[in-house]
């Protein structure tokens, strides 16, 4: 698993207004530059924002990433409890989840 | 001249962002708090505010992750996030990069501080600012501390860095004042968002008011990762505070808003 590169292009993609616009003109050139497994790649050409927080992305990385897909708040969090039903528990990083997938501490 | 000003707050993203969401009472308590100490921050006539903050991978990453640094620019733009989720327009801070320059060498003599003349400011500067200076006519000079990408630094040299920072502020001739900025716990940008160990943050924040270094620094990442999550992680800059300030705090404002996804603080504390 290649955590750091997956990381290192959710920041590039956050901080780069060029990067978001390759992004968007051709997701797969984009991440050629990047050196990830096949499953890393298919979660972000996917938008998986379930499967990239089990793969370990950092919460402050990943949120970006699903606010520039539209996804309003309480939609993200549910992403990443469904992620955890399909695939398992965290594996990676400090971002582990604590609590049930059923549970909802703020509400959303 | 001198630190005119010390103290603390929370800068979640949804402090400003998700403020529709929140429970109008609670919010406009916190709020207020927010600005009663920018109103105590203006009374102290500072030149300059130093803003101890723990980013978000806005400018630091892996590939090179300094455990601290200070902005050395006159300006710094910001937010990096999107205005409308962030719920704070895109605009220009204030810096002094002659003032940063002599902050920076004081403090090298104690700690290996890396330093930044381009810095984009995200949430944990500009939710403070947003509040603290909402003019954004007061230079602000951008200081970070590691929380985010381990490993991360001892708590010890977080308290000695705050030392340092203080040693370097008695050395100019301007009023400094600075601003430490984290959550206690919490569990950010996750399923978990909005627990909060409310006895936890009372715990660490009885320590910060005494001022106690040796309770303070009592804590691991172990621990606090149990106990408080990785935002916990933030009280470095907390920590960096009591060592710069030497005095006794008071906490102005505690109250957990879980949909602000921590336990909503505002504080200040003595410069002894």
């Amino acid at each position: 698993m290649s955590l750091y590169q997956t990381q290192k292009f959710l920041y590039h993609l956050n901080r780069d207004p060029a990067v978001q616009q390759r992004y968007r003109d051709d997701l797969p050139a984009l991440l050629a530059h990047y050196e990830l497994t096949d499953e890393e790649r298919d979660a972000i050409l996917a938008g998986d924002i379930g499967k990239l927080y089990v793969l370990g992305a950092n919460g402050q990385l990943l949120m970006h990433f699903a606010a520039l897909l539209g996804m309003p708040w309480a939609d993200y969090l549910e992403a990443m409890r469904d992620g955890v039903r399909r695939h398992g528990p965290v594996r990676a990083g400090i971002y582990a989840m604590t609590t049930s997938t059923d549970e909802k501490v703020a509400g959303v | 001249m001198s630190l005119v000003f010390a103290g603390v707050c929370s800068h979640a993203p949804g402090i400003t962002g998700r403020a529709h969401l929140a429970d109008p009472a609670s919010k406009d308590a916190f709020h207020a708090e927010f600005h009663a100490l920018g109103d105590a921050l203006a009374k102290a006539k500072p030149d300059a505010l130093i803003v101890i903050a723990a980013e978000h991978f806005a400018n630091f990453f892996m590939d090179n992750m300094p455990a601290y640094a200070i902005g050395m620019a006159d300006h710094y733009d910001g937010p990096i996030e999107d205005p409308g989720w962030l719920g704070i327009a895109k605009t220009r801070v204030p810096g002094n990069a002659a003032l940063s320059l002599r902050l920076i060498r004081s403090v090298m003599n104690e700690v290996d501080v890396a330093f930044a003349e381009e810095w984009k400011l995200d949430h944990g500067i500009m939710v403070p600012l947003h509040f603290l200076t909402p003019t954004y006519e007061l230079p602000v000079i951008p200081v970070n501390i590691n929380c985010q990408g381990p490993p991360l630094t001892p708590l010890t040299r977080a308290w000695a860095f705050g030392a340092a920072l203080r040693t370097a502020c008695d050395a100019v001739p301007q009023r400094i004042a600075i601003v430490g900025t984290g959550g206690i716990s919490h569990w950010p940008a996750t399923p978990d968002s909005g627990k909060i160990n409310e006895a936890w943050d009372r715990e660490f924040l009885a320590r910060w008011q005494r001022n106690d270094r040796a309770a303070l620094l009592d804590y691991t990442d172990e621990s606090t990762y149990r106990d408080a999550g990785q935002g916990g992680f933030e009280i470095r800059t907390f920590i960096a505070v009591a060592a710069a300030a030497r005095g006794r705090g008071t906490i102005r404002h505690y109250a957990p808003i879980p949909i602000f996804s921590v336990g909503c603080t505002v504080g200040t504390m003595d410069v002894a």
